[in-house]
């Protein structure tokens, strides 16, 4: 049985502990910037006094551009330049004993990727090897990063939203000035007669490649991304009144769900049936077609809805803090 | 030109990349350049990945003429591997920057220090 020690309160492990249980703040005075012994004896006794206990001395606190601080600054400066220094030589010691660029027989061309690319077309259907991957050997990870997308779009909006019920009508409605961009051109006419052109071009673009993922490179984040600045387009060249017709918040949270449900779901019954050596019931087509390759097409574009809709959002939130 | 660090010529630009992003990181007060910072290191992890899965003289994974050797095409893991670090550092740039904008809306300062000095202020007071 270990002794039990009296001074248990003043040790490291005490503190640890209740720095890791939020009670106490471990780095409160270390945070502090140290002020150098040399630059302490140079200083009159008060200004000593102060700037051994800043906390509890209000009155006498540093200034911003105090010496202290400058020379803080010169020898974080010097510390961080070597730290980087030497972060990189060491990783490119690493990267002399890697293998060589480009070579077959590196440790990473394993049994993994042979075997995608032998099977893939028979067991997901789809031509685009990288797709077939992803979208169904791999389809929850793609799902997670679906979510990642959702969370994240979902943390901004927490943070950035501007709520019509806090505060008085007209607080808000000035709010909404500032954040819209006041003092640039609305109804441009060349930003209006491009993005004429241009609009539909961007959209058929992107939903070409949300289709065609299974067939050539793209997929659903890429052509969700075209998507998104298609419709970030139109909102800049026409305003919030002309997308708030079809684009709201309600739109996205519906949009969004339906699409992460419908993954979510799919491809639990693949992986289900998968799983159990059951017939999944779902053709997989002539490879080539763009019906084909079973559940990667609407997979892609569940994944690009997401996407699309993520970007927008992104957008709309950064620019006036609502949908 | 035979040193190992030339022959992977790629991988050591991309540590390079990645060295500018972390000083950046290190060494900027203002939070834009320090995410600016953190999306050049992304970027670096992203060269790198891609480097890793190319082989010499191979064609993209995607079947063309019924070709279905594995000697014929390029590694498709790293591509889908990449592919996942682009969407994740896409939501951590938004996250970072809201958050940037709700820092600066209560401080008045995109400078980290100054941020903190009157945090630290309003504490005591």
């Amino acid at each position: 049985m270990s002794r039990q020690r009296d001074d248990y309160e003043k040790s490291w492990w005490y503190r640890f502990r209740k720095w890791v249980d939020g009670e106490m703040d471990l780095l409160d005075e270390g945070m502090e910037i140290r002020v150098p012994d040399e630059m302490l004896a140079a200083m009159d006794g008060e200004g000593q006094d102060a700037a051994r206990h800043p906390a509890e001395n209000k009155e006498h606190t540093f200034s911003y551009d105090g010496r202290g601080i400058r020379y803080f600054r010169r020898f974080y400066q010097v510390m961080s330049v070597l730290l980087c220094l030497s972060i990189i030589f060491v990783l490119l010691w690493t990267v002399a004993y890697l293998p060589a660029f480009g070579n077959a027989g590196n440790p990473d061309n394993n049994e993994v990727s042979a075997r995608y690319i032998e099977r893939g077309l028979q067991e997901t259907g789809a031509v685009n090897i990288v797709t077939g991957m992803i979208l169904d050997y791999r389809a929850f990870d793609t799902f997670g990063e679906s979510c990642v997308l959702f969370i994240a779009s979902c943390c901004v909006l927490v943070l950035l939203r501007i709520d019509a019920a806090d505060g008085n009508e007209q607080a808000r409605k000035r709010l909404e000035e500032a954040n819209d961009r006041l003092f640039e051109p609305k109804n441009d006419v060349i930003l209006q007669k491009c993005a004429c052109v241009l609009v539909p071009l961007i959209l058929v673009f992107g939903i070409y490649i949300v289709l065609n993922g299974h067939l050539s490179p793209g997929g659903g984040f890429s052509g969700g991304a075209v998507l998104g600045s298609g419709l970030i387009l139109y909102l800049n060249a026409f305003g919030f009144g002309k997308t708030e017709r079809f684009f709201t918040e309600k739109v996205y949270r519906r949009l969004t769900l339906s699409a992460l449900t419908f993954y979510c779901l799919a491809k639990s019954y693949s992986f289900f049936t998968g799983a159990n050596h059951m017939e999944s019931g779902i053709p997989l087509g002539m490879p080539g077609r763009i019906l084909s390759s079973g559940l990667i097409l609407p997979l892609n574009i569940c994944v690009g809805l997401v996407v699309a809709c993520t970007m927008y959002a992104f957008y709309a939130l950064f620019r006036k803090g609502g949908m | 030109m035979d040193t190992p660090l030339f022959v992977n010529m790629e991988e050591t630009v991309s540590i390079i990349l990645f060295g500018i992003g972390f000083t950046m990181l290190m060494l900027h007060r203002n939070l834009i350049k320090k995410i600016l910072g953190m999306n050049i290191m992304d970027t670096a992890v992203y060269l790198f990945l891609a480097v890793k899965g190319y082989i010499n003289g191979r064609m993209v994974p995607i079947v063309t003429n019924q070709i279905q050797d594995a000697s014929a095409y390029i590694n498709p893991v790293p591509s889908g591997l990449v592919l996942t670090g682009i969407v994740v550092s896409v939501s951590t740039t938004a996250l970072m920057l809201a958050l940037t904008i709700r820092l600066y809306e209560r401080y008045g300062s995109l400078d980290l220090d100054e941020i903190l000095m009157r945090a630290k202020e309003e504490e005591r007071t």
